[in-house]
Formats: C-alpha cells, sequence, structure tokens
C-alpha cells in the first residue's frame, strides 16, 4: 500500500496526524469553552490568550526557573488557572446579570490585554521549546514514521478530554456543576456555594486551555499570536458541535481536525476555510449545531 | 435568559420622541448635525485632512456596525469582512479596470452587500453569542480567501491605487479635493442609517431588538427584517472600505483582519452602542489615539484592551450615551 486514491501513504498519514493532532487542540479548546458557557453563559474570547499563556508559562518556567516540561504541565495550568480566578473574581463576576454579549466584549478586551503585553515582553517572533527528552525521537509503524511527541499529544489530549467528560457525568461535583447550569438558584438553595463554583469552574476551564499550550509548545513555536487564530477555528468548531454537549465538543474537535488534515492532501488551498465552510453548511441544515439541544 | 436586558436597552436612555424635531431628528439631534455639519466644513482647514479623510471612513464604518448592533442588537464579529472586501474591490477596480472612483466606491460597497447576503443569511439562523461567533468565523473565511486570492495580492495589498477624477472630470490628488468627496460619502451613509432607523422598517428592527418572539407574534418576519438590516450595514462598511483604499491608495490584509472587526467594535462601545452620533465619536476618539500612540508598538492593543474592559464595567451608555443620560435627552 504506497498509494491510496493516488496519494502516497506518508503523506497522507502524515497530514492525518497532523490533522489529529490539531484536532486534540481543537477539543481541548472547545471543551474549556463548553464548561465554562455552560454555567457561566459567556463566550470566554479570552481562551485563546489563555492557551498562549500555558505555552508561555512552561516556557518561563523552563527558561527562568529550569522547572522542565513535566512539572510545567502540571504547574502551568495551576498559574494560569489562578489568574483566571482573578479575572473571575474582579471582572467577569459583575456581568452575570447583563447581556451576555457583555461577557464576549470584556473578555475580548482581556485577550487584547494579554496578547498586547506579552508582544512587548517577548516580541512576535516565537520562542523554542524543546521536546523533552523522554518524548523525542520517532516510532517506524511500517507505513510511516510517528514522532513519540505527536504520538503523546493524541493520547494526552483524549484522556483528558474523556476524564474531563467522566468528572462531568459520573462524579457528585460533575452532577452538582450540571444541576447548577439548568438552574443555579433551585441548587444555591440546596446549600451549594454557587458563585464558589462559578469561579473555580471558570479556573478550570482556562486550566484546561493552559494545559493545551504546555502541550502545544514543542509542536508550534511559542509566541504572542498562536492563540487568537486557533480560536477563531475553535469557535467554529464549537458552532458546529453546538455547545451544550462535552462529549460532542470532544468528538467535533477531533474530526474536524481530521477532515481538515484530508483537505491538506487532496485539496490544499481550501484547508484553511474549510472547517468555516463545514460551519455554514451545519448551519444551513440543522442550525442548533451537530450535537445542540435548542 | 428572559430577564436579560438587550445590550443596548441600557445604554439607551428611555425618553420619548421629543416634539419639535425635523425628519425625525429630536431638538437635540439636530443641535448635534448642525455641530457635525460645521464641524465638516470647519476642518480641513484647522486639521490634516489625510486625517479627517481616515476618521471619516471609520465614522462610516462604526455607523454601519451600530446599525446592527444598536438597533437590531446583533453583535456582528465579522465586519472586517466587509469593510476590507469593499477596499479591495474598490481599489481593483480603481487600478485594473480604471473606473472612477465613484463607481470603484460603488462596486466596492455592493460587493461588500452581496458578501452581506451570503453571511448574512447564515448568521441569522443563530443569536446573541453564536451570532457573533458565526460572524466571527465567516469573516476568518473572507480573510483566508483574501490571504491566497491572487488579486488581492496577498502580503502586499494593492498597491499605488489611484485616486482618479471624479466622474472622469474633476481630478482628486489634492487632499482637500478628495476630502469633500469622503466628507459626502460620511455624511450621505450617516444620513441613510438614520432615516433607516427612523423609518418604519427601523421600528420593526428596534422592536425586534426587544422582544423578537413578540415582534414575530405580531406577524413580521423577523428573519427578512434582520437580514435586510445585515445587508445595508455590510453594504455600508464596504463603501466605507472602498472610501478608505481610494483616499490612502492601498487595500490591504489589515483591513479584514479580526483585529479590524474587534476595533469597530470599539470605536462603537467607546461612542455609545444604539445612538446616533457615538459611533462618530467613538470612531474620533480611537482614530486620534491610534494616530498619537502609533509609535508605542503593541502598548496601543493594550490600551484597546484596557479601554475595553473599562467600557463594559463601568461606561456601557459609551461617551454619548452617558451625555444623553445627563441632559437627558436622544442623540
Amino acid at each position: 500500500m504506497d498509494e491510496i486514491f493516488g496519494i502516497p501513504a506518508p503523506l497522507l498519514f502524515g497530514q492525518l496526524l497532523l490533522g489529529l493532532i490539531n484536532g486534540a487542540f481543537y477539543a481541548m479548546l472547545s471543551l474549556g469553552l463548553a464548561v465554562i458557557f455552560g454555567l457561566l453563559n459567556i463566550v470566554n474570547m479570552a481562551h485563546g490568550a489563555q492557551f498562549m499563556m500555558g505555552a508561555f508559562a512552561a516556557w518561563m518556567l523552563l527558561a527562568w526557573g529550569g522547572i522542565g516540561y513535566w512539572w510545567a504541565l502540571l504547574l502551568a495550568p495551576i498559574i494560569v488557572g489562578i489568574t483566571g480566578v482573578i479575572l473571575e473574581k474582579l471582572f467577569i463576576s459583575r456581568l452575570y446579570k447583563l447581556d451576555h454579549l457583555y461577557g464576549l466584549l470584556l473578555t475580548f478586551g482581556l485577550a487584547l490585554i494579554i496578547e498586547g503585553v506579552f508582544r512587548n515582553e517577548f516580541g512576535s517572533s516565537g520562542l523554542p521549546y524543546r521536546i523533552p527528552p523522554e518524548l523525542s525521537g520517532a516510532w517506524d509503524l511500517g507505513f510511516m514514521f510517528m514522532p513519540v511527541y505527536r504520538g503523546w499529544v493524541v493520547v494526552a489530549a483524549l484522556v483528558l478530554c474523556i476524564t474531563t467528560w467522566l468528572l462531568i457525568e459520573k462524579t457528585r461535583l460533575g452532577a452538582y456543576l450540571r444541576a447548577a447550569t439548568e438552574n443555579a438558584a433551585l441548587v444555591q438553595a440546596f446549600g451549594v456555594n454557587v458563585p464558589r463554583m462559578v469561579t473555580l469552574t471558570y479556573g478550570a476551564g482556562v486550566a484546561l486551555a493552559a494545559v493545551g499550550g504546555v502541550l502545544a509548545a514543542p509542536i508550534y513555536s511559542v509566541n504572542p499570536q498562536m492563540g487568537s487564530n486557533l480560536i477563531i477555528v475553535v469557535f467554529a468548531v464549537v458552532v458546529i458541535g453546538g455547545m451544550g454537549s462535552i462529549l460532542g465538543s470532544i468528538l467535533t474537535g477531533f474530526a474536524l481536525g481530521i477532515v481538515e488534515g484530508l483537505t491538506k492532501v487532496f485539496w490544499p488551498e481550501a484547508s484553511a476555510t474549510v472547517i468555516f465552510v463545514i460551519m455554514a453548511i451545519v448551519l444551513l441544515a440543522r442550525p442548533a449545531g451537530l450535537f445542540g439541544r435548542k | 435568559m428572559a430577564d436579560t436586558t438587550s445590550i443596548t436597552a441600557a445604554a439607551i436612555p428611555d425618553v420619548a420622541q421629543e416634539a419639535g424635531g425635523v425628519w425625525g431628528f429630536s431638538r437635540a439631534q439636530l443641535v448635534g448635525l448642525g455641530i457635525l455639519l460645521v464641524f465638516l466644513v470647519v476642518a480641513p482647514f484647522v486639521l490634516y485632512p489625510v486625517f479627517l479623510m481616515k476618521l471619516y471612513c471609520f465614522a462610516l464604518f462604526a455607523c454601519a456596525f451600530n446599525l446592527l448592533i444598536g438597533y437590531v442588537g446583533l453583535l456582528s464579529f465579522g465586519h472586517a469582512a466587509y469593510f476590507g472586501m469593499g477596499g479591495y474591490l474598490a481599489g481593483h477596480a480603481a487600478k485594473v479596470w480604471g473606473l472612477t472612483p465613484e463607481l470603484s466606491i460603488i462596486i466596492g460597497g455592493v460587493t461588500a452587500g452581496l458578501l452581506g447576503v451570503l453571511a448574512g443569511w447564515i448568521a441569522i439562523r443563530r443569536q446573541g453569542i453564536y451570532f457573533a461567533m458565526i460572524t466571527l468565523a465567516l469573516a476568518q473565511m473572507v480573510y483566508f480567501f483574501c490571504v491566497q486570492a491572487p488579486f488581492t495580492g496577498g502580503e502586499d495589498g494593492i498597491q499605488a491605487i489611484p485616486r482618479g477624477n471624479l466622474f472622469g472630470v474633476i481630478p482628486l490628488d489634492r487632499d482637500l479635493s478628495m476630502y469633500w468627496v469622503v466628507a459626502a460619502v460620511f455624511l450621505a451613509g450617516f444620513l441613510l442609517v438614520h432615516r433607516i432607523i427612523h423609518s418604519p422598517y427601523g421600528q420593526v428592527l428596534k422592536s425586534i431588538r426587544e422582544n423578537e418572539p413578540r415582534a414575530t407574534s405580531l406577524g413580521y418576519r423577523t428573519d427578512d427584517y434582520k437580514l435586510l438590516a445585515f445587508i445595508l450595514s455590510a453594504t455600508l462598511a464596504g463603501v466605507a472600505g472602498a472610501t478608505k483604499s481610494i483616499v490612502f491608495g492601498i487595500a490591504t490584509l489589515t483591513d479584514v483582519h479580526w483585529s479590524m472587526s474587534g476595533e469597530v467594535v470599539l470605536m462603537t462601545l467607546v461612542g455609545g452602542l444604539g445612538t446616533i452620533f457615538g459611533p462618530v465619536v467613538g470612531a474620533a476618539v480611537i482614530v486620534t489615539m491610534q494616530n498619537y500612540l502609533a509609535e508605542m508598538g503593541a502598548w496601543v492593543t493594550v490600551i484597546q484592551g484596557v479601554i475595553f474592559v473599562a467600557c463594559v464595567l463601568a461606561f456601557r451608555r459609551g461617551l454619548i450615551g452617558e451625555l444623553a443620560a445627563l441632559l437627558k435627552v436622544k442623540l
């Protein structure tokens, strides 16, 4: 099997893998967006900036503190998550009674501030982040070479997404979360501290974005704009999947990454726009999104 | 969700239509219009005309955007697509096809309008934040199209667009001649937006903003109204972009980028959503700020972000909205 549909197999599988990796990031980011949206009813426009902060946190931990990849994978999301908690306490929590669009505008402003500060500090050109030695090298799969790190990203993202899904669907904490999504006032009446839960949910969603950033750091160069272009695609992914469903956003994320990878093989010029085209088609056929409830 | 007020309702003081108004302008608005007219006539002799032309282009862009957010309650986060596409088409028409500036501007506006037909048709299927995300995504699609399409010149953009001769006879190479054309285009667009929102059609738009299910139950096909508003807004944004590229002789990717969409939101927010003078004042504030802070590089982005946050948290009516509330008039 050297050629499939007239395409050399290594090229096809190479692009499929790239697509799967992009899909992993789409899934992680849209998952975070869905979790935040579910409880807070805001679209977190700062999500891309927080993804970028995760990557920068990993870079800073290594460059300034000598702390390596594995600790960064734990510490960076905590640090970025804490900044998220602070942002929610200081700013976002003031907007819950207003139109949801204000939340979108506020987080957009926050994204501009974060990106601008990082651009001033680190410039626009990317900073390199080395692949940890345990994950460098490549496996020979017979039909293609698979860089170990890329395989790791896909597996890690899958594990993370499934864990989050299980946490929300199967645990007591998740049950509170789902209940508060349905009716916050009632859950509060049962003695659950809903405002604190909202704050922590935002922190957790932001931390998810930051994990994505750390995972992305060795693949893409670490630069201040790395999140903003990604996040617009993720918005399209979210519109396609519908924000109501956690599992839906994971599946849509991976699937669209693969579609994008395949498009790169068969029609490279369209690969940047294919997700948006799919979004348009889905909106025409099913305005609520593939997994949407409304 | 039902009890949340619409995004502009909070920004508009509840003042009944005052008596003594003309053409839908309240007395206070007439005063405002008078100040605007005097400014348009006097300004080019006091301030740098090229700066003023830039300002008017963005003011018209913001007015077009405000037509949607302020009067239909739809937040489009992708208006740069229409602004930028208008600019590209006008530039192409003037440079490659050798058309006169007024025809180029019309072509830019019509192209943006057609794009608005398509994007609006898709986007109006969802409301609120989804509408914002969809328009943003569609605009990003347009951006990628412009990066790849041969006629846009990719990273270089379309350069050396001739200003040409108005109606084929009046040369526009002098800044002051160009100024009057831009001022006229801006004023026409401004008055058109005002006319639209004070027409019976505009009243229906406002009712959709306040309570869409109710408007539907009264028998209005709200989707048709929203689509038409979207197309009008896109067309005017295209005219603004087209005028800008004729003035500066260049059309680039900056004008289709999402950050431009963010800028027009900021201008309108600073000036006051749903006020007729707000977008103009907001555009003036932001363009002036960018002019003075141009050397500061990325700090401009930070400052814009801070203004965004401040406006949303403490200042939702915007400059003109606050002024109107203070004076208890409609502006």
